[in-house]
């Protein structure tokens, strides 16, 4: 096993959720008429964090 | 979406430092933990037609389409592992072509490699069109090209081009292993971007129930009306359906299909290669609520106030100017789907009834549209991209297996060096990406892809199924038998698909381009019976003429064939790895789904 593909996904999902949640704190507001008033980028957003630094424990921890 | 792109090509270029030999690069060293090859097993078959196909279906069936998953693929799955597996595997096979030589002869094998090889270029065309028709529509990439001060003409030719370039830099770099660890990643994108927008189209309706209240029964319930052809929207009946899809069809398509069984292939161990559709089926079973129900959501949601406004409002919204519906009149009164207006006339297509019909592809993009605010947006577009790639991807590396082993080493240089079949192998790439490319330049003419590709299988794949269970099932089964089946069940596929129509549809591409002698309700149960109809061929004419031709030895079939091959031993595995344990959960968890949306 050349590398574990969870680290890349990990960092991946990880950096996306973060553009997203930053993006939901820090954007324009009125914007999420349109997703039922619910801040969906701020939450999905750190869903996704909380997800790719999972995946990337999980990568990193098995390997010595 | 760009972050995405970095992450792809930088996978490619990680991997190329490890991909040496061609088995590296057709067969990922046969070193892949289960839990990859599983992922990329279902995000090779997650391309344009899962994802905007199965919606459109949801939109067109009902929530019956998830029989595809829980009548179809599941069980589909479960027999790979537990019956197909071992002699994938076990023989010296490579591919499944290669496994046709082993077992039967060249011949049978030229006859499947060059129609598989056929088969992937086609589909990945399919897949290519498919995104850039769709980017080109949605016109969220005209505002960054008309800063670039290009026409909007070009997107559809940019999207085509960008999308080959990455898909061909990755799998070139890194080959197999390459085109699966993109694949997960794919696999884990497409979730991210799907999950919330059914979550949010949900909340709008008023959950399940909400759908339930507004939509005819037939569309919310899984099974109801399946006693006749005539009492649901598919057109089938239980017989058509369980033979046609669940068994010829998906059978056909999960256990012989290189290009899924690649995937499996791929696995460091034998025990892994038998798990990996079993882990495929726990996530695939879920799917119909991430591809399927959009579908639903589409048809019962409610317009945005001001009706087609709304949306028209909204892609304006994103680049300044036209929306995906061009015209009031295209905006049907209730749900999201707007109707097939021609690309020639601008009229709205209506069928022979004068009935406007839907362009039911649309349906998740204006899900995508309605419900994603700019930020999610952008996710919910690169996951669409992450499926047609994926699913392009996997088209692209079965075809440059099957191509330098089955046909190149096979009839062209038998004997050259490994480096040469590496080198081989990725020239097979850009020529397999390059001709998906002029495919994708030929345009579709149904409305709705999952037609058309039903449409391939059934002429390609379904005969193969009984040649395959034959062959693993039967040590009498012979060579000749095998071709004299598969060539005659690929015409009884096209003599039925010539002979018949489906309701509303002249003769033509979709059928009866012979004369017609039945009319089938829809052009799915056509597709069925078409399916049915050259397993049944394929199965009597192979066993016909085996019976007159002499068998193999024995001893030449050992491996190959089930009653000659050591049965594999699970039982010193924990209960939880066990491919037998893990079939019968799986099996019990489809019924429970079958039962809950009965």
């Amino acid at each position: 096993m050349p590398i574990d593909i969870r680290v890349p996904i990990g960092v991946m999902l990880g950096l996306m959720g973060a553009l997203l949640a930053g993006y939901g704190l820090l954007g324009d507001q009125a914007i999420y008429a349109r997703s039922l008033n619910l801040n969906i980028n701020l939450i999905w957003g750190s869903v996704l964090v909380v997800t790719g630094a999972i995946l990337l424990v999980l990568g990193t921890r098995k390997r010595r | 979406m760009l972050v995405y792109l970095a992450f792809v090509l930088g996978i490619g270029l990680t991997l190329r430092r490890y991909t040496k030999t061609s088995t590296d690069f057709f067969q990922a060293g046969r070193a892949l933990p289960a839990w990859v090859c599983g992922l990329a097993f279902l995000s090779a078959n997650l391309g344009a037609q899962e994802i905007i196909g199965m919606a459109a279906s949801g939109a067109k069936y009902g929530i019956a389409t998830s029989h595809f998953y829980w009548v179809g693929a599941v069980p589909a799955m479960v027999f790979l592992a537990i019956f197909m597996m071992p002699f994938y595997y076990g023989s010296r096979a490579r591919s499944v072509p290669e496994y046709l030589r082993l077992r039967f002869d060249e011949k049978t094998r030229a006859f499947n490699a060059v129609s598989f090889a056929l088969m992937t270029v086609f589909s990945s065309g399919i897949s290519m069109y498919a995104m850039a028709k769709l980017l080109q529509l949605l016109h969220v990439l005209d505002a960054p090209f008309r800063a670039l001060g290009l026409d909007a003409g070009y997107i559809f030719h940019t999207c085509i081009a960008v999308s080959a370039l990455v898909v061909l830099a990755y799998i070139f770099l890194g080959g197999l292993s390459s085109a699966i660890y993109n694949e997960v990643l794919q696999f884990f994108l497409i979730v991210a971007g799907f999950l919330p927008l059914v979550y949010l189209g949900l909340r709008d309706v008023g959950g399940w129930s909400g759908l339930q209240r507004d939509l005819p029964a037939t569309l919310t319930h899984a099974w109801r009306g399946f006693g006749h052809a005539s009492t649901n929207a598919m057109g089938v009946e239980v017989f058509g359906l369980s033979m046609g899809l669940g068994f010829v069809l998906s059978f056909g398509y999960w256990c012989t299909d290189f290009l899924v069984v690649q995937r499996a292939m791929a696995a460091d161990s034998m025990a892994a290669a038998r798990r990996t559709p079993l882990i495929a089926a726990f996530p695939k079973m879920f799917f119909p609520f991430l591809v399927v129900l959009p579908g639903l959501i589409a048809i019962a949601a409610q317009s945005p106030a001001g009706g087609q406004a709304g949306l028209a409002g909204r892609a304006g919204e994103i680049n300044g100017v036209s929306a995906i519906v061009q015209s009031a009149a295209a905006m049907p009164e209730r749900g999201l789907i707007p109707y097939k207006v021609a690309e020639s006339t601008g009229q709205i297509v209506r069928d022979s009834d004068g009935q406007p019909v839907r362009d039911y592809d649309l349906a998740i993009p204006v899900l995508l549209l309605r419900y994603f605010p700019t930020g999610m947006l952008g996710l919910g577009l690169t996951a669409l991209l992450a499926s047609f790639m994926s699913g392009m991807a996997g088209n692209v590396t079965a075809f440059n297996t099957v191509w330098t082993y089955d046909i190149y080493q096979a009839y062209i240089r038998p004997t050259a060096s490994d480096a040469h079949y590496l080198w081989v192998g990725r020239m097979a790439t850009i020529f397999g990406i390059a001709a998906s490319v002029a495919t994708a330049y030929v345009a579709a003419q149904f409305n709705n892809i999952m037609d058309v590709l039903q449409l391939v299988f059934a002429f390609v794949n379904a005969p193969l199924l009984a040649t395959f269970l034959l062959g693993m099932f039967s040590k009498r089964t012979t060579g000749h038998g095998a071709f004299a089946g598969l060539l005659s069940g690929t015409t009884a596929a096209a003599l039925h698909h010539g002979l018949t129509v489906p309701v509303g549809a002249a003769g033509g591409v979709k059928g009866g381009w012979l004369a017609i002698v039945h009319t089938y309700p829809s052009e799915m149960a056509q597709n069925f019976w078409t399916a049915i109809c050259a397993f049944a061929v394929c199965f009597a004419i192979t066993v016909a003429v085996s019976a007159v031709t002499a068998p193999r030895d024995e001893g030449e079939l050992v491996g190959l064939v089930h009653s000659l091959t050591e049965k594999p031993h699970d039982e010193q595995m924990a209960w939880y790895v066990r491919p037998a344990t893990l079939g019968v959960i799986v099996l019990v968890a489809i019924t429970l789904l079958n039962v809950v949306f009965f």
